[in-house]
């Protein structure tokens, strides 16, 4: 389990690339890259801002990534988010699965990123040519991760 | 007792204070009980802590408004998170 929150860009390959030599055990790399888009309800976005806060936000990816390892078999994850000033379709989030087969990569790094969204202390604010806007939570993203529950509790 | 407060997202900005060490009157024992506190500061803090604008965070874990605020303890206060 590999964390890490910066303001600078990430290579996805060389990520995946590192990850991948971790292990010879691993079938399966899935990874998961957010962007920031370039057009939000408020109209054009000129640039985003994300703030965290610290030792909060390193735990709380850390409860996040033991509970997917709890549900699937996984081999190894990193997670890259990025904070400070981001530009429309700069890179944001970088979630890696490694697993032995695809099953597994696919559906813990789906989880990773839906819960991220729910439970990580992160804070997003859009500028437009309207001004200023902090978002948040989104409804849709608190439906995927009660979602999520709902599986457990059926397994 | 001594409360450090720390705030992120929209309240940090609107309030223009990013952290600050408050003396709290010994009668305020929850989450609920410290923002009514603070709202009594003025209107922009009156506006921002409304109990269904913020979220809280005692010691670095999410925290509901009845949850029991101690000496020392570091709060944190802010707007709905929104990463990834």
């Amino acid at each position: 389990m590999s964390i890490s929150i910066q303001e600078h860009d990430f290579d996805v390959a060389a990520e995946m690339a590192a990850l991948r030599s971790s292990s010879s055990r691993i079938g399966a790399l899935v990874s998961f890259v957010g962007l920031v888009r370039d057009f939000s309800q408020e109209g054009q976005i000129e640039n985003i801002y994300l703030e965290h806060y610290p030792g909060m936000t390193e735990k709380a990816l850390g409860k996040i990534i033991d509970e997917a390892t709890k549900r699937w078999n996984l081999i190894g994850t990193r997670v890259i988010h990025r904070i400070g000033p981001l530009m429309p379709n700069d890179q944001i989030v970088l979630v890696l699965t490694a697993a032995g087969h695809r099953r597994e990569a696919f559906a813990s790094c789906e989880f990773i990123i839906d819960y991220l969204k729910t439970a990580a202390p992160f804070w997003k604010r859009e500028q437009t040519g309207h001004g200023g806007k902090w978002l948040e939570t989104r409804d849709s993203d608190i439906q995927r991760m009660e979602h999520w529950i709902k599986a457990e509790n059926k397994s | 007792m001594k409360i450090k407060l720390i705030y992120f997202g929209r309240p940090r900005e609107q309030l223009k204070i990013s952290s600050e060490t408050a003396d709290v009157p010994e009668g305020l024992s929850t989450l609920a009980d410290l923002l009514a506190w603070l709202r009594e500061r003025g209107e922009t803090w009156a506006q921002e802590l409304a109990d269904n604008r913020v979220r809280c965070a005692i010691n670095q874990e999410f925290s509901g408004l009845t949850d029991r605020i101690g000496d020392r303890d570091e709060v944190a206060i802010f707007s709905p998170i929104s990463g990834g």
